[in-house]
């Protein structure tokens, strides 16, 4: 009995192999013989939890758009028909919506451990480009989405975030205008951003998630060790520290993948707004273009680059500075000259001067999602800032700078 | 990589016990997905029953209301037209309504109606979904010279008798549908979309 | 049980994160809030939520979203109940439920239509709610002889009067007071400057400080109770705010615990294939 299903689908498996050409050599490539190192730590599961939110956000996005009306007089009656009188609704709607935070909690946490291991170094340098461009498109995507709804958040942030293009010279009013459609953001606006937030964006994200991964797998993944485990293989030229990804990776990620969507689902059914965080009390307030809410500011995810944008007295220099804190971040492959990738054996100004980094990376995030009006805030602001851009400048020179320890011959094991 | 020593029984014990698990899963997550796709609760609401007040239908005359976004006619049948009923038996495909999709238990009647006189139906045609046209009149038609009183439709010319009751030698499959209805008020007011008391 | 302990949970986590948060939902100008403590689970503290709203605020605000069928299924109420003692408005029983004024008029009547409450609980918060209906006043300076401390200048007047009693408000003017700067600051003078502020124990309220509000002529309510039917009725809003919170919390509590379970078995999966990597 066991025998003929198992024939069978080994016969299954031979007409497929034989008419599709190169999905048993993508299968061994990517999965069954994929030599992964063996000592991932736990740093090493966002990768893999961003790609399940991804998937989380395409299927229950379809969904919603079945039910949700983009246009300025039905959008944000429609989201609530969604919450209430369509069967489940509200359950798809929080797990788009917890999701979206959820996608940037793991890609942050994704990115800063690339910073910790050195992982855009060479010959990673292409992956962390894509990366990075899947990040530029995210947050694109992102934006788009939260002005859907058509609450006074979603209103007021397009609005404010529209403007920032008018700092633009000459064009700047022009662009404004064409990006909205109209002379504030409207009907027009909101029907654009929803083409674009469930057609355009996503296949332009998928497409990048395809090259970067395609991308890692070509030169192979980092490690928390920084060793390149492709320099010791066995006699069959298999690395001795490369374990192949499927079934070990994927055991291991499957677990992974559970632990998070149980925190997860402990947020979106006990906590679903997140205390305003995830979603802000004043978008459930209908957009009216008369009446500000008092406190406008980006959802928590923008706002470190938000409170950028707010403490530089200057709107050029302002925008500048915020869409040049992105930039700069694509530059990490060539200011990192460290001749070891892993912090572990880098000296302790390295670790001093990330550690900072990240602190002020948060904190800044505090500061732009504050109300903006207290001066030694803006004053700390500033500082922080100025932080933010010295570390990426000056890293050329810290870490070629710093003391190393020898790095290791085969990775070490920690549990 | 070693693999002496892997208790292999327990392995296999351990990925099917998590594939059944993760399968249950699966299908329980799935469900909230298809229930998204029911009726939701404003649709029901406007397929809600409706009243129709039918103490000023006279003999003869037909009315149309709308339920659940179908319309619905309601007929006063004359004398001359429920006579008339009898004798087209033998030229349709079901006279006896046997088949029971076409309207509840209690219009399985010669009438196909709670009161002989008054005809309530899904004015939707049983082949491809136009609305017939109503002819009550006892007159030779183009269509049918020995027209005895029906229901004709314009879109692929089937034909239906005064219960409904569809003709031999026509596209349309079934006889019209009849909805569930009750009435109230002394039987001034028709409710359609509920069923009679007692009546399952 | 599990449900209320994963719900505090959900709420201590949040707090502990988000501490002294700018997020936290403020009180414009008005005086700090006390909190609600309403149970959205508690069905008999909706149920006189309901019959309050629609005693006392469906004349003037509608709650468009809501379905009087809803209410219905969730507050276990039957038909009949929510047809003869909630819709006075002469709605169906599965249609959404309108304020019996027209918008036209109710703008004409108070400078502007009073707003739908739908999603009131989401936006501000139980307890902005909960102290709302506690603060007004008799304030003869405004149009329609009310004013409150949580919210000053609102344009509606008391219409739980009856019920709390007639509250009035003893405010006094703010003190002058020598404050030290620094030599640049404005109207600084000999590093000395003066500014008003409200004495410790009472709230800055536009611009007078409240000393306290008491109620004068007692209404149908004890204190006690009218806080009582103050938070029904917060809980009621809190209900119509996200009437998918019911379910979503009992639902909760078997999603995480399979979840949880899910993950220890993948957990004992993981270790035993691991076992092979040394």
């Amino acid at each position: 009995m066991a025998n003929k299903l198992t024939r069978a689908v080994a016969g299954v498996q031979e007409w497929f192999n034989y008419r599709t050409p190169g999905l048993l050599p993508a299968y061994r490539k990517h999965m069954s013989e994929y030599w992964a190192p063996k000592n991932f730590n736990l740093w090493y599961y966002f990768g893999s939890l961003a790609l399940l939110v991804l998937v989380n956000q395409i299927v229950t996005g379809i969904f919603l758009t079945m039910n949700f009306k983009p246009s300025a007089a039905e959008a944000f009656a429609s989201v609530e028909y969604i919450m209430r009188d369509v069967e489940w609704g509200w359950l798809i709607r929080y797990m788009h919506s917890t999701g979206a935070s959820a996608f940037f909690i793991v890609v942050y946490l994704h990115m800063f451990r690339g910073l910790l291991y050195g992982s855009a170094q060479k010959p990673r340098e292409l992956v962390w480009i894509l990366g990075m461009l899947i990040y530029l498109v995210l947050m694109a995507e992102a934006f788009m989405g939260y002005v859907l709804p058509w609450g006074q958040m979603s209103f007021w942030g397009a609005k404010v975030i529209i403007s920032l293009f008018g700092a633009i010279p000459m064009i700047g009013d022009t662009l404004v205008e064409w990006i909205m459609g109209d002379y504030l953001p409207a009907d027009a606006t909101l029907n654009r951003f929803f083409a674009l937030h469930v057609i355009a964006l996503p296949l332009v994200l998928l497409l990048l998630v395809v090259l970067h991964i395609a991308a890692l797998h070509e030169v192979g993944s980092n490690n928390p060790d920084g060793v390149d485990i492709k320099k010791t293989k066995d006699a069959r030229g298999r690395p001795l520290d490369g374990i192949a990804f499927h079934p070990y990776y994927t055991v291991k990620d499957i677990f992974g993948c559970l632990f998070f969507l149980t925190i997860c689902a402990f947020v979106l059914f006990f906590e679903p707004t997140f205390g305003g965080w995830f979603l802000e009390h004043d978008n459930f307030v209908a957009a009216n273009k008369l009446v500000t809410p008092e406190h406008i500011k980006p959802v928590w995810y923008y706002t470190p680059y938000y409170a950028m944008l707010r403490v530089v007295p200057d709107k050029l220099f302002g925008v500048l500075t915020m869409f040049g804190a992105i930039a700069i971040l694509f530059f990490v492959p060539w200011l990192d000259r460290s001749p070891v990738k892993s912090y572990r054996y880098r000296g302790w100004m390295s670790k001093v001067l990330l550690g900072l980094f990240a602190f002020s990376f948060v904190w800044l995030g505090k500061i732009g999602a504050g109300p903006g009006t207290d001066p030694v805030e803006t004053i700390v602001g500033r500082v922080l800032t100025l932080y933010y851009f010295a570390f990426f400048f000056t890293m050329p020179f810290w870490t070629a700078a710093d003391a190393t320890k020898q790095v290791p011959e085969r990775v070490t094991m920690h549990d | 990589m070693a693999n002496e020593g892997v208790n292999h029984g327990r392995r296999r014990f351990l990925t099917a016990t998590t594939a059944v698990v993760g399968g249950v899963g699966a299908i329980s997550a799935a469900v909230p997905f298809i229930k998204y796709w029911l009726p939701s609760a404003r649709a029901k609401t406007a397929g809600a029953p409706v009243q129709q007040d039918i103490s000023k239908i006279e003999e003869g005359q037909m009315i149309i209301t709308e339920w659940r976004g179908q319309p619905v006619w309601v007929v006063r049948r004359s004398k001359a037209q429920l006579d008339a009923l009898k004798s087209q038996d033998s030229r349709l495909r079901d006279p006896k309504s046997e088949n029971a999709d076409q309207q509840p238990k209690f219009a399985q009647n010669e009438y196909r109606s709670i009161k002989p006189e008054l005809l309530v139906m899904v004015g939707v045609c049983t082949h491809l979904g136009c609305s017939p046209k109503f002819h009550g009149e006892i007159k030779p038609e183009p269509f049918d010279a020995e027209w005895k009183g029906g229901f004709f439709c314009p879109c692929h010319k089937s034909r239906f008798d005064m219960a409904g009751r569809v003709y031999q030698g026509v596209p349309a499959p079934t006889n019209l549908k009849v909805p569930p209805y009750t009435f109230a008020d002394g039987d001034k007011t028709l409710i359609i979309g509920v069923m009679p008391e007692g009546a399952a | 049980m599990i449900k209320q302990a994963m719900t505090k949970l959900g709420l201590a986590t949040v707090v502990a994160l988000v501490a002294a948060s700018p997020l936290a939902l403020a009180s414009s100008g008005g005086a700090a809030l006390k909190p609600a403590n309403t149970r959205v689970d508690n069905v008999a503290s909706l149920q006189r939520g309901a019959h309050l709203y629609f005693n006392y605020c469906i004349g003037c605000h509608s709650i468009e979203f809501m379905r009087y069928s809803r209410i219905g299924e969730d507050l276990k109420l039957t038909e009949d109940q929510v047809m003869k003692n909630l819709n006075f408005t002469g709605g169906k029983y599965g249609e959404t439920i309108h304020s019996s004024m027209p918008a036209a008029d109710a703008a004409r009547w108070f400078g502007k239509a009073p707003p739908d409450l739908s999603l009131e609980a989401r936006a501000k918060g139980p307890d902005w709610i909960y102290n709302y209906l506690k603060s007004f006043y008799v304030d003869p300076a405004r149009p329609v002889g009310w004013n409150n401390t949580v919210f000053p200048g609102a344009s509606m007047p008391n219409v739980l009067w009856e019920l709390q009693g007639v509250q009035h408000a003893t405010f006094e003017p703010k003190e002058k007071k020598q404050e030290s700067c620094s030599g640049e600051g404005e109207g600084c003078k000999n590093g000395q400057r003066e500014v008003e502020h409200c004495k410790d124990g009472t709230t800055e309220i536009d611009g007078k400080c409240l000393v306290h509000l008491e109620v004068s002529t007692p209404g149908k309510l004890s204190a006690q109770e009218y806080d009582e039917a103050a938070r029904d009725l917060t809980a009621f809003l809190q209900y119509v705010a996200e009437p998918a919170a019911l379910k979503r919390q009992s639902i909760g509590v078997w999603v995480v615990l399979y979840l949880a379970f899910f993950t220890f078995l993948a957990w004992l999966l993981k270790k035993e294939y691991w076992k092979d990597v040394h």
